[in-house]
């Protein structure tokens, strides 16, 4: 039995009632799609243009269209392999983790931020195989016997552990977010008006009617879901990190990697969830669901963890120099003072300077002011994965092969048209899938907004009676538990 | 005597069922309709004290406690996911073991060829995979969830804002009793409904 206290800031504002989420959330998948949608939509699709006559050159000419060269031969694919793949982090960070921990705030951005996850990691997964230069083989990634020999593909191996990895993370984390959509599915399904909505919606929502013996066995499928998430995404980042952990190389081989590649990842992801939710909120007006509550606990997350990562970067030259391998030393030197010192620069002032900004309480609330950090944190974050991988190459252990690298016009099209295949899935999405999770709303609805708790706007209880002035009747029951919303246990009650 | 506030929405769907009717056997359901959980779980018990058999409760959310006082008998599904996901794991071993140490032994590094700290990750994936897959397909299969052409609903606000109680309406049920036992007890309206019986 837990109890909430009066005192918790609302969730909720604006005194919703149980049918006005439904139509709040419910009318956007409905109406005809606004201006400010399509405009992103044609931006997004040029975007995306971009990223399709990249890949074109890259597959027909060959990975020679980089700047990749013999020293330097993994550059901005797999940055931003692995900048995505922490991007996607959050989504299972706030579907799961704050599932496990009863945090409420999550349920107005956990669909949202897993939409985000699984287009993230889509983006993610494709950097690895075009990398190969040959992705039409990218089926020997899978363990056949291939018909050349009795071959095996080689266990030992990290980058095959990634393999498992991500195709095991997409595919969770994909039925866990088609899980939660079924409920809300059936809402909209319910509500269609034309034959075409009233099929498909049908289709998708697999004939849920929400009846008490499937809620019961659907709760405990999210709750086993959120369980196995939870390693999961700590198992991804971890296996992601082992690819430069389990090298020869310095600069990579460390220890520190998994849990500092971790904290990264989350990091970055809930900038991503706070530049896409502070979109999200204003195109489709949703303030009331998201609000700065919210928008306050996702930067203490991104404060806590850029300090976490701040500490990892301090380590790693602590123990360079504590190692004494000349090789260790020399590379973390190169790194800060060496050719590619602003990279350096980027991250550290990107990452570890400016999240320390959010101990400042009003900055934290301030929206534009976070959705600027948003986009630090995430350049910086992008910064941290070139740093890693450019300058503990570009320098080996024979100086006649040291050289510099830059990426040519195809790596960077790959790389911004990826951002426009991540925004065109996104906003598909955002049209036609519920962008808020209606269910998950409507049930603490009771306990975390406006109308239940009467606090006012610090979050002090102000007394009975406050502000329902537009609520319907309907939310205003007759029955012997009305009304008991006000500091009493929330519906577990029983 | 029943049904004096029926809404638009159920009208509509009363008549798409005149003609489920004729063609099917049917069966009917006495709808409470609630606007409020708590007086929905207070309203459940009174309805099962007084001896009354609910068929099923239909709402837009889960409702903590639900079960208990509807008396749902407790999932065994984190019982098949557990199974599920120990055939993941062993799948997992079984692939690496046999690929790398019995089908065609390699050197790798200078490794042996059974080097378990190196299967951990794999494994631990295949579990994951496999107990995610199989519960969640394990619950549709029960639940007889899947994708359907057209969905029949008690009532279509059931997914809103309502909570919906239905009880079978049979020869030995008395209607007027148990619709003045759902409003005494917080109902807001008393429907009635039909749904062919599927074979």
């Amino acid at each position: 039995m837990h109890y909430v206290s009066p005192l918790r800031p609302p969730l909720v504002t604006g005194h919703r009632t149980y049918h006005d989420v439904t139509h709040d959330i419910a009318r956007h998948v409905e109406n005809p799609p606004n201006l400010r949608w399509l405009a992103g939509l044609v931006v997004s699709l040029l975007f995306l243009g971009i990223f399709m006559f990249s890949l074109y050159r890259t597959l027909w000419f060959g990975i020679g269209e980089w700047g990749l060269n013999k020293t330097v031969d993994w550059g901005w694919d797999i940055t931003n392999f692995v900048w995505w793949v922490g991007i996607g982090h959050a989504g299972t960070l706030i579907s799961a983790v704050l599932l496990l921990f009863r945090q409420k705030w999550r349920s107005s951005i956990n669909r949202a931020a897993e939409a985000m996850t699984i287009f993230a990691v889509i983006c993610a997964a494709m950097f690895p195989v075009i990398h190969m230069g040959r992705p039409w083989l990218a089926l020997w990634f899978l363990p056949f016997q291939n018909t050349y020999g009795s071959l095996w593909v080689n266990f030992n191996s990290p980058l095959l552990w990634d393999v498992f990895a991500i195709s095991t993370y997409f595919s969770v984390s994909l039925v866990f977010w088609y899980l939660g959509l079924i409920p809300d599915f059936a809402t909209i399904r319910d509500r269609a008006t034309g034959p075409i909505a009233k099929v498909a919606y049908s289709l998708l929502s697999f004939g849920w009617t929400g009846s008490a013996k499937h809620w019961s066995r659907y709760e405990y499928v999210s709750l086993i879901l959120a369980g196995i998430s939870t390693p999961l995404v700590l198992s991804v980042h971890t296996i992601v990190s082992m690819d430069f952990a389990t090298s020869v190389i310095p600069g990579w081989h460390t220890t520190i990697f998994p849990p500092y590649f971790v904290a990264g990842a989350i990091f970055s992801g809930f900038a991503m969830v706070l530049t896409l939710m502070i979109v999200t909120r204003t195109t489709f007006k949703l303030e009331q669901y998201i609000t700065l509550e919210h928008i306050e606990s996702m930067n203490i997350i991104i404060m806590v963890t850029g300090s976490i990562v701040g500490v990892a970067y301090i380590t790693e030259f602590f123990i360079a120099w504590y190692s004494q391998v000349p090789a260790e030393q020399y590379c973390f030197i190169n790194r800060a003072m060496g050719p590619y010192w602003w990279a350096y620069a980027s991250m550290m002032s990107c990452n570890v300077i400016s999240p320390q900004l959010f101990w400042v309480r009003s900055w934290r609330r301030n929206i534009t002011f976070t959705f600027v950090m948003s986009i630090i944190v995430n350049i910086g974050m992008w910064f941290e994965r070139f740093v890693i991988i450019v300058t503990s190459l570009h320098r080996d252990y024979l100086p006649s092969s040291w050289v510099m690298y830059s990426p040519t016009w195809v790596e960077v099209g790959i790389f911004t048209g990826t951002m426009g295949l991540f925004m065109t899935l996104f906003l598909l999405f955002a049209k036609f899938f519920p962008v808020i999770n209606m269910f998950e709303v409507k049930a603490i609805l009771k306990s975390s907004s406006e109308p239940g708790i009467y606090v006012d706007e610090h979050g002090y209880a102000i007394g009975h009676g406050g502000g329902h002035g537009e609520a319907t009747p309907a939310r205003h029951p007759v029955g012997p538990a009305a009304g008991a919303a006000y500091h009493a246990p929330d519906a577990s009650s029983h | 005597m029943l049904t004096p506030t029926v809404s638009a929405p159920d009208m509509a769907h009363a008549a798409e069922h005149d003609h489920a009717h004729t063609a099917h056997p049917t069966k009917r359901y006495l709808l409470g309709i609630f606007d409020d959980p708590d007086v929905l779980l207070d309203a459940i018990e009174h309805v099962r004290g007084a001896g009354v058999k609910i068929h099923d409760v239909y709402t837009p959310f889960p409702i903590h406690g639900i079960d208990d006082v509807l008396g749902i008998a407790r999932t065994r599904l984190p019982i098949a996911a557990f199974m599920f996901g120990c055939c993941g794991l062993s799948l997992g071993l079984f692939l690496q073991i046999y690929t790398l140490w019995a089908d065609w032994p390699m050197i790798i590094g200078g490794k042996p060829h059974y080097s378990f700290p190196a299967f951990v990750p794999v494994c631990f994936e295949l579990t994951v995979l496999c107990t995610a897959f199989g519960m969640v397909i394990t619950f549709f299969l029960v639940s007889g969830l899947r994708p359907r052409v057209k969905t029949q609903v008690m009532d279509r606000r059931s997914t809103d804002d309502k909570f919906v109680m239905a009880i079978e309406q049979t020869a030995s049920t008395n209607e007027r009793h148990i619709s003045d036992l759902l409003r005494q007890h917080g109902a807001s309206e008393v429907n009635e409904k039909e749904i062919a019986v599927k074979h």
